[in-house]
């Protein structure tokens, strides 16, 4: 077990070891870092490969179909099929096009997404850098994307991707705030700010368990980060198309595409880390565990994906500074004040637990109650309507 | 200093949500409509003059292609007009078949309609993929009975085109559970989604008094309360033996829409399954002659089509073409109020309303 | 409310309006206005005979006059059709009054008997042509168009061209 669990890292000794053998020390730390960011790199587009495969499918057997079948045995191939196809398209710039802008999108929009690997915990001792201030990194890296769909949308020249571009702003500086005070209540909780220690932190108890608020706001944070449903009104497909990157084609949407599911992988991995315990739970490798979960919380995007309908934006801006953001707030109060009476431990986490489930209630009921409002007044006219068309006659 | 403008944007030709080649200029301030206008006539193709040249019978197929989504009802349409311009008689049996190939159209549209309503709304094709599902065992039906799935050519002047074989109403008989199972499933699943429920509740109001002005007709005139039914106000065929009820909703707005969808489901299964119980045995259609020449006159008959009010208006100078071959179509008709319920929403609204008039662009620009 | 009833109502409304009953060749209860007061009447039959819902607007080319048709219907009372005529025998600049501020429903289709049939509508918010595009030459329903297979490159110079498409 103990072999399984340290194998990746053992091979590392090992290579390092046979590196030592012919090679000056210096030699040996640059070759380990750039086969290191090399790692990372392949990862990053293994990933993309795996989850798009894995995407259709589970949206093809939700909707009751089979998906991609034909590309290899049950269509394994298929991502690699359009991955060559995504390539050897024609690159179209659209005329008026910012030349330039438009150039750089695509390459600015990939290079936080894989940066972002290199503060994550892959299993027990498997992290590029254990920064101290990992947190830090990853939120500062989350913001860039912005600035590259804003590019993207505007060195366009369309309308409809200038559209996305407002709608892009507006939503992911608005969802940084939820976000970030989500992490701020891990941050408290574990005492530390490197992903690693917020790992070791949770030995005991996930903190999923411990603030499930922060678990939600921080799904929903990064559900719209990652533009997926219900927050995919950036590229939403029936309203504005394709949002920022509807001009793009072959080479320059596949970078888009990448750093899409890239990002997908960071999201949910950072899930896994900061709330679900990361490489931890006995029995299986830790990196397996790490494996796993990420694959059982993008699965739960998956669904979410193709079963919700999306947001209207003034809808989506609302829920976030009206609903996550309160909630937040007060959570990490919350989390603060029982974190500074009690000690760690079976009272905490059980204090923690039922007082988010109650705020989480309070904040669902008073979110029905607008709905059941806003459903009251939609009557109320129809039925002023329906009197106005009658008059006295009975119906 | 700071100066905001307004966005004109074609919404249209091609777009992914505006079902067909339709085009809709939009000015927007932020994302916000201030002004919309529909633009159509991308697929006019000229069947009103291309009519004029054919025999009665022979336009039969044109009337397939009007609502390709609902031919069953189009034909329905032209029979009912040439027949009370004719003075044609209609077998029973010929009467009650149409009644279930109507009820069944119906069924088929508006399980597309709210499908589609979801696929507008970013439901990622799922709802939509479980309509076409059940689309398709009705299809079968249809081809069962006429030999194509979708352009019928099954209603004809007189009668049906060919009696129904002798395993379609023992599948049909199957069916109806089956179907009234997928309208609860879709209530069930889909009704109470609090996100569909923020995106259509209050959005795209359109109140009673001016849809009945606007000459809006079909499920979006229910739906904004008006109890009125074409198979009720002015019974044609055979409706007036079936009991069923012409249920409304008072919001008037997306979600009443597609709530009145699903009620006018039920109150199909309804009629089919009083129909599938009664029909009796006999002919299939009256004999018309293929060069049909209808007494000079003119005739205007109507029918509750899925989408609206259908109407066929033919005018006869004793010879066997028409000499005016109109239809009205509900789609461009239901579109007349769009601007007034898009007004002040946001552009994502736009496509919800639009799906939620359910039109289809063929029916519009004929 | 019978056709008699009505007829006699709208008879009394109007006693200096000559408003004839189109007996033969219609299945349909017709009534035939004259042009000029046709605003009038239309607006009295939706405001005091309940006929609040205009069906259809069509138009039908006779060789010596045009023929515009509306079909009423009463949404509030249910029952049959009461079609509403007017003869235009100017056949060269063939113009009536719009019943668009009446029912607003007639909007789209007052546009299309523009497009396809050449008839104007006097006082209509937004007369364009509704089918076909600006310039296209003629108007297809008339019975004079003439009816063949019209080439590309004949009718590629009528197509209004960006911007102003």
């Amino acid at each position: 077990m103990q072999v399984l669990d340290d194998l990746w890292i053992r091979i590392a000794v090992w290579f390092r070891g046979l590196l030592e053998s012919f090679l000056p020390p210096w030699a040996v730390q640059l070759t380990m870092d750039v086969l290191g960011i090399l790692l990372l790199i392949v990862l990053g587009i293994v990933v993309v490969l795996a989850f798009t495969y894995m995407e259709r499918k589970v949206i093809a057997r939700v909707g009751d179909r089979i998906g991609p079948n034909r590309a290899g045995p049950f269509g394994i191939f298929q991502a690699i099929a359009d991955a060559i196809k995504m390539l050897t398209k024609e690159d179209v710039t659209p005329t008026n096009a910012d030349r330039w802008l438009f150039l750089a999108a695509p390459i600015v929009v990939i290079i936080p997404a894989v940066l972002l690997y290199a503060v994550l915990p892959f299993g027990r001792g498997m992290v590029g850098v254990d920064l101290n201030i990992a947190v830090v990194f990853v939120v500062a890296m989350g913001g860039i994307p912005i600035l590259t769909m804003l590019m993207a949308g505007w060195a366009s020249n369309n309308k409809y991707a200038l559209l996305g571009a407002f709608r892009t702003v507006a939503q992911l500086i608005s969802y940084e705030v939820p976000m970030v005070v989500a992490l701020l209540t891990v941050v408290l909780l574990a005492g530390t700010m490197s992903t690693v220690g917020i790992v070791e932190a949770q030995a005991s108890f996930p903190f999923a368990l411990v603030t499930p608020v922060a678990f939600v706001v921080y799904m929903l944070a990064g559900l719209a980060e990652l533009n997926r449903t219900p927050f995919d009104l950036l590229e939403a497909d029936s309203e504005i198309v394709a949002g920022y990157f509807i001009e793009y084609s072959g080479m320059k949407f596949a970078m888009f595409f990448l750093a899409e599911y890239i990002n997908l992988f960071m999201v949910a991995g950072m899930i896994t880390t900061l709330f679900l315990a990361g490489w931890q739970w006995p029995i299986l490798p830790s990196w397996l565990w790490f494996l796993i979960k990420v694959v059982v919380v993008i699965f739960l995007m998956m669904w979410i994906r193709a079963t919700f309908p999306r947001f209207r934006i003034d809808q989506m801006l609302g829920f976030a500074w009206k609903a996550l953001v309160p909630v937040s707030l007060v959570n990490l109060f919350l989390v603060a004040l029982v974190a500074k009476v009690l000690e760690p431990g079976w009272a905490r986490t059980g204090v923690l637990f039922v007082s988010n489930l109650a705020l989480l209630a309070g904040a669902i009921a008073i979110m029905a109650q607008v709905a059941r409002k806003r459903e009251e007044r939609a009557r109320a006219a129809g039925e002023a309507a329906i009197k106005r068309y009658y008059g006295s006659e009975v119906r | 200093m700071l100066k905001t403008e307004t966005i004109t944007i074609n919404m249209g030709p091609q777009h992914p949500s505006t079902h067909g080649v339709f085009r809709m200029v939009l000015t927007l301030n932020g994302e916000t409509i201030v002004d919309l206008k529909p633009m159509f006539g991308y697929l006019h193709r000229g069947l009103e003059k291309t009519s004029e040249s054919r025999t009665y019978l022979q336009a039969v197929p044109f009337t397939d292609r009007l609502d390709y989504i609902c031919s069953m009802s189009n034909n329905f349409a032209y029979a009912v007009a040439v027949e009370k311009l004719a003075g044609i008689e209609v077998p029973l049996r010929a009467e009650y078949i149409r009644v279930i190939m109507a009820e069944l159209t119906r069924l088929v549209n508006h399980m597309l309609a709210v499908g589609f309503l979801f696929n507008d709304l970013g439901a990622w094709y799922t709802p939509v993929v479980y309509a076409f599902r059940e689309r398709e065992r009705i299809l079968d039906l249809f081809e069962m009975a006429s030999g194509s799935r979708m352009m019928c050519n099954y209603i004809r002047p007189g009668g049906v085109a060919a009696d129904l074989p002798a395993e379609f109403l023992p599948q049909l008989r199957k069916m109806i559970p089956h179907l009234e199972n997928f309208v609860r499933e879709i209530r069930f699943y889909l009704s109470d989604n609090e996100i569909f429920k923020a995106r259509a509740v209050g959005v795209g109001f359109l109140p009673a008094d001016m849809a009945v002005a606007y000459s809006i007709t079909g499920p979006v005139l229910r739906a904004s309360g008006v109890k009125y039914d074409v198979r009720k106000a002015e019974p044609y065929s055979i409706y007036d033996q079936f009991e069923f009820d012409v249920p409304t909703q008072v919001a008037g707005d997306v979600y009443a829409r597609y709530l009145q969808r699903l009620d006018e489901m039920d109150e199909s299964l309804k009629i089919l399954r009083q129909a599938v119980e009664r029909i009796p045995d006999g002919e299939y259609a009256t004999k018309v002659p293929s060069r049909l020449r209808p007494p000079k006159g003119e005739a205007y008959a109507r029918i509750e089509a899925p989408k609206g009010e259908l109407g066929f208006y033919l005018v006869s100078d004793g010879s066997p073409n028409p000499y005016r071959w109109r239809n009205r179509p509900p789609s461009l008709i239901n579109l007349s109020a769009l601007r007034e319920m898009c007004l002040g929403h946001k552009v994502a609204d736009v496509v919800t309303i639009l799906g939620s008039i359910d039109i289809t662009l063929a029916d519009v620009d004929r | 409310m019978t056709n008699e009833e009505i007829l006699s109502k709208l008879k009394e409304a109007f006693p200096d309006v000559a408003i004839q009953v189109q007996t033969e060749e219609t299945k349909d209860f017709t009534l035939i206005v004259p042009a000029e007061r046709l605003v009038e009447v239309a607006t009295h039959l939706r405001d005091h005979l309940g006929f609040d819902y205009l069906s259809d607007v069509t138009s039908v080319d006779y060789p010596d006059r045009f023929e515009v048709v509306y079909h009423l219907f009463s949404m509030k009372r249910g029952g049959g059709v009461l079609t509403l005529k007017v003869h235009l025998p100017d056949k060269e600049h063939p113009e009536v009054d719009s019943v668009t501020p009446i029912w607003p429903g007639a909007n789209y289709q007052e546009r299309e008997v523009y497009d396809l049939m050449g008839i104007s509508f006097r006082n209509h918010p937004d007369l364009r042509r509704i089918m076909l595009w600006d310039g296209f030459p003629g108007h297809p329903l008339r019975k004079d168009f003439e009816n063949r297979l019209y080439t590309y490159k004949e009718l590629e110079p009528t197509r209004p061209k960006p911007p102003n498409w």
